[in-house]
């Protein structure tokens, strides 16, 4: 049976795991391969790399980052953050990464997804959706939630599956960093959509995560701060998820 | 000599990590008279299959990697092109297995809806040929794929996903793995070592 994945998610800057809260005061927490071998090694099922520094300040995602990482892990990664074209898209796959999330470039130029999962394939095109809820209305948001967009979640999640994207990668703005947990009946709906939705933002407990696995219908969950500072360690979180029934990869 | 067949379709530098990461050393390659040689040959491959035979036509190795005699491991495309025929461009392929590989039907027996790509860990089970030497029943490894081999007499393990396939194919001195080794940690590290310490 198809395990729930359970995924940590390393933001980096500057070649540094960073966590935001909010996105915003950003805090060091330690050497990106090191972390990643780490919970590989823990039971991850699988990494992403996102490059937050890069669509702020237009930088370019770290290749060599990737490929020294792609030398160590032994599990799959994505890697996401500043990918504006084809090219930067196959820069990274010839560095080793399994898969590439597109965000705020897919916003603003939707054919990037039909044209690197043309290329490439859906399978390696994640869509990373951010959005908060304004009025009852869920609002995509770009460049870490900084900008808002006419984009609406549902919609836009549709039209990136449409186009070839593989997986759906959703961060709600409203939950992030909160550890209040995931806002699962928006997951659940997403999950109407014919690709993996991988939940991200909000988690804070075992319960939380339980929740997004099965109220949520989601097929993944991907967190950061409750892993990196130690608070649920990756092995107790599988036990407890299986123990509920979930089914996960021990 | 290790030869990794070297034919422009993607995935070379996760196996080429992954046989690193064991410690064994290896030949990136698309040469005839490279692979006739080789010990071990390793078909990779991600994308499409029609490309993929294509590409392998291109260099000649059609006619190649069927008469090799050494122990072969085709990884998800390049399993899919040891079959007899793919739905996907309507391929024909390398006619090793006598699996014809279709797409994963998006809808299950009861009507329920099933995601494709099948992406992410899922469970082998019937477990045969010593590919599959101390790995156990229900062991996770990780897939990425849209098409899937059908069973037949070669199926060395298989999965269920909406339907049971063929998870691994063996015959004679052909081997094939949907799923990635090359990504399946400790197990996918374990099964490399299984087809590179066999008998050839």
């Amino acid at each position: 049976m198809l395990a729930k994945r359970i995924i940590p998610c390393l933001d980096i800057r500057d070649g540094a795991t960073v966590k935001g809260i909010h996105f915003e005061q950003l805090r060091q927490v330690g050497d990106p391969v090191a972390l990643g071998a780490k919970y590989a090694a823990e039971g991850a099922d699988e990494l992403v790399y996102l490059d937050i520094s890069a669509t702020e300040e237009g930088r370019r995602t770290f290749t060599e980052l990737v490929s020294r990482i792609a030398a160590r892990i032994d599990i799959p990664f994505t890697v996401g953050g500043g990918i504006r074209s084809v090219e930067d898209a196959a820069r990274l796959l010839d560095a080793g990464a399994d898969k590439i999330s597109l965000n705020s470039a897919a916003v603003a130029n939707p054919t990037l997804i039909d044209a690197i999962a043309a290329r490439y394939g859906s399978q390696f095109v994640v869509a990373a959706i951010d959005a908060r809820q304004i009025d009852g209305r869920w609002q995509v948001t770009t460049h870490g939630g900084k900008h808002a967009t006419e984009r609406e979640l549902f919609t836009w999640a549709r039209e990136a599956v449409d186009r070839g994207a593989g997986e759906i990668l959703f961060t709600s703005m409203d939950h992030d960093g909160t550890k209040n947990g995931y806002p699962c009946e928006t997951f659940a709906r997403l999950a109407e959509l014919p690709v993996p939705i991988i939940a991200s933002g909000g988690a804070g407990s075992v319960a939380h995560i339980a929740d997004v696995l099965t109220r949520g219908r989601a097929d993944a969950a991907l967190a950061a701060s409750i892993f990196h500072y130690g608070e649920i360690p990756i092995p107790q979180l599988k036990r407890e998820l299986r123990e509920r029934g979930i089914a996960i990869r021990l | 000599m290790i030869a990794v067949v070297d034919y422009d379709t993607g995935n070379l530098r996760s196996v080429a990590d992954a046989l690193r990461r064991i410690g064994a050393g290896f030949t990136l390659t698309a040469d005839p008279a490279q692979l006739l040689q080789a010990e071990r040959v390793i078909l990779p491959g991600v994308g499409e299959a029609a490309c993929a035979m294509t590409r392998l036509r291109e260099r000649g190795l059609d006619t190649v990697i069927p008469r090799l005699k050494a122990p072969v491991l085709g990884i998800c495309i390049g399993m899919q092109l040891l079959c007899r025929w793919s739905e996907e461009g309507d391929t024909a392929c390398l006619g090793v297995f006598s699996a014809r590989v279709g797409r994963i039907p998006a809808t299950m027996r009861e009507g329920a809806r099933l995601k494709v790509p099948h992406v992410g860990w899922d469970t082998i089970g019937e477990l045969r040929t010593p590919l599959f030497d101390g790995i156990d029943e229900g062991a996770y490894v990780y897939y990425v794929h849209s098409y899937a081999a059908e069973r037949c007499e070669a199926t060395v393990a298989t999965t269920d996903y909406g339907m049971a396939f063929s998870a691994a194919l063996a015959r004679d001195n052909f081997f094939g793995v949907q799923f990635h080794p090359e990504k399946s940690g400790r197990t996918g590290a374990r099964i490399l070592e299984n087809f590179l310490n066999m008998k050839g």
